[in-house]
């Protein structure tokens, strides 16, 4: 059984972000990265860049798939998780604490209340 | 449409397995196991077991059956020696494919062929067709009921195949195949596949497949055999250069446009031949190619390609390549851009990304 960090927020493309402060770490969820299978490359924005909630942010890709990864919050992207460009398996091996993606400065923390707690997000992986 | 998917007599034990299973061409198809890589590597590196009861089967006996069989098929069929299996095709009028096929020569008067899981009933029709049209006296039989087919791939294919049958499988070649015992049943063992690894194919009566399945999986343990899904054997055909129907080759695309003139027998008369004859006459104006990504990116299937700015092709399969580390794929390309060493831009996402054509297979094995 996997645990889905009570402290997460979630979207229904299977992102997730944990605000501290007025930074929000980014990732895909176990979910994500088992339903993709093996990944094999990460595309990220670049630092300084700025995103918008629901809008594309970068895409991952499997053997088999490319899924692109929609921005659960909006803001500007501080930094990025370099060590996935060498080493994507990470995503695989640990989506929801060293594989994180992105860092973005939230500019309106209010939409974090429109994502999934945990137990939503589990009850929507059981419904679909 | 879940519920109308056809499914394989292994297709619960799939899924009791922990298969992933997807549609593939209206198939309810395992895509993987552990994992598309891992089982990548099991077949280049030991052996791994696919069900590919998916595939085809269309009998054709009777005392024409080599004419009708010679003259519905692109290839040199009176080379073909008892016991021997044949790389070959179905083509239309016009010289694009039906279908990429391989023929079995079983008897003097009897040719068995295996043919594309989602193919198989146009494949039929047409063969029927073509006999109408010729009047040879022979039988064509659809008999994909009646098979059930394993491939077991890799460097200890054999070793695991030997310890299931008392045919003596070393003098078999690659493409040759006996038919003999196998695991206590009647089976046809033959020396093919499609991941460019050492190889056998069986063929026998469905209603034994979870026995058969279960006794190679034990027999192959000891070698570290794992059971495979359709992701790797298309990222393993792919490095292999090995085509795919709907990918590199289809209706509208020729043998001598996919790089297959060798397997096309032009001394004989066959359906389709005429087209090829004129097509062969004014010269390709395209051709397929292999390519390796030079930036950071993954070609995918259908991605679009330009050539200093222009558009040029397409991209026909593109994968990592899980043996070699590298991103590769196949594409048409203009006949006089294809030469290995030209630079290509794959569209990839909107933005171009270089490439280059490369010699093909990608991967070859050791002999």
């Amino acid at each position: 059984m996997i645990m889905y960090p009570e402290n997460f927020r979630y979207t229904k493309e299977h992102e997730w972000v944990l605000a501290e402060g007025d930074t929000g770490t980014v990732g895909i969820t176990h979910h994500a990265q088992h339903e993709l299978g093996d990944i094999v490359y990460v595309d990220l924005p670049k630092p300084g860049s700025n995103c918008g909630q629901g809008k594309p942010l970068g895409s991952v890709e499997s053997v088999k798939a490319v899924s692109d990864i929609y921005s659960p919050v909006s803001g500007e992207v501080l930094e990025v998780n370099g060590d996935l460009v060498s080493a994507p398996e990470k995503l695989n091996e640990d989506p929801h604490g060293a594989a994180w993606l992105v860092k973005i400065r939230l500019s309106s923390p209010s939409e974090l209340e429109g994502l999934m707690t945990a137990a939503q997000y589990q009850e929507y992986l059981g419904a679909h | 449409m879940p519920g109308t998917l056809e499914a394989t007599p292994l297709n619960a034990v799939h899924r009791s397995m922990g298969a992933r299973m997807v549609d593939f061409g209206g198939w309810d198809m395992p895509v993987q196991y552990t994992g598309i890589i891992d089982e990548h590597h099991t077949v280049r590196r030991a052996v791994g077991l696919f069900d590919v009861s998916h595939m085809g089967e269309i009998e054709i006996a009777g005392p024409q059956a080599f004419d009708l069989v010679n003259y519905a098929t692109m290839s040199a069929v009176s080379k073909m020696a008892l016991g021997q299996a044949q790389y070959s095709a179905l083509l239309y009028e016009h010289g694009g494919f039906v279908d990429d096929i391989l023929i079995y020569k079983v008897a003097a008067d009897r040719y068995f062929l295996c043919v594309n899981a989602s193919n198989q009933a146009k494949d039929y029709e047409h063969i029927v067709a073509v006999h109408a049209a010729t009047g040879f006296d022979a039988q064509v039989d659809f008999a994909s009921r009646r098979y059930a087919q394993l491939a077991i791939q890799g460097p200890k294919a054999g070793a695991t195949a030997q310890k299931l049958t008392p045919v003596d499988l070393s003098p078999i070649k690659y493409y040759r195949f006996a038919d003999g015992e196998f695991a206590g049943i009647p089976a046809r063992i033959a020396r093919t596949g499609y991941t460019g690894e050492d190889c056998f194919e069986v063929f026998f009566e469905p209603s034994h497949a979870e026995r058969l399945w279960k006794e190679i999986l034990d027999a192959g343990a000891e070698f570290g055999i794992k059971p495979c899904g359709l992701g790797a054997r298309n990222t393993l055909r792919l490095e292999a250069a090995m085509a795919l129907y709907g990918h590199e080759i289809d209706a509208t695309i020729t043998p001598l446009e996919a790089g297959l003139a060798r397997n096309v027998d032009m001394s004989k008369d066959f359906h389709g031949k005429a087209a090829l004859e004129k097509q062969a006459k004014v010269g390709v104006t395209r051709r397929l190619a292999g390519f390796e990504m030079v930036e950071r990116g993954i070609a995918r299937d259908g991605y679009e390609i330009s050539i200093a700015g222009s558009p040029a092709g397409w991209v026909t399969s593109g994968s990592p390549s899980p043996t070699l580390g590298k991103n590769i794929g196949l594409c048409y390309l203009p006949a006089d851009k294809a030469a290995p060493g030209q630079t290509i831009h794959v569209s990839v996402r909107n933005q171009p990304v270089a490439a280059a054509v490369c010699t093909t297979p990608f991967y070859k094995r050791a002999k």
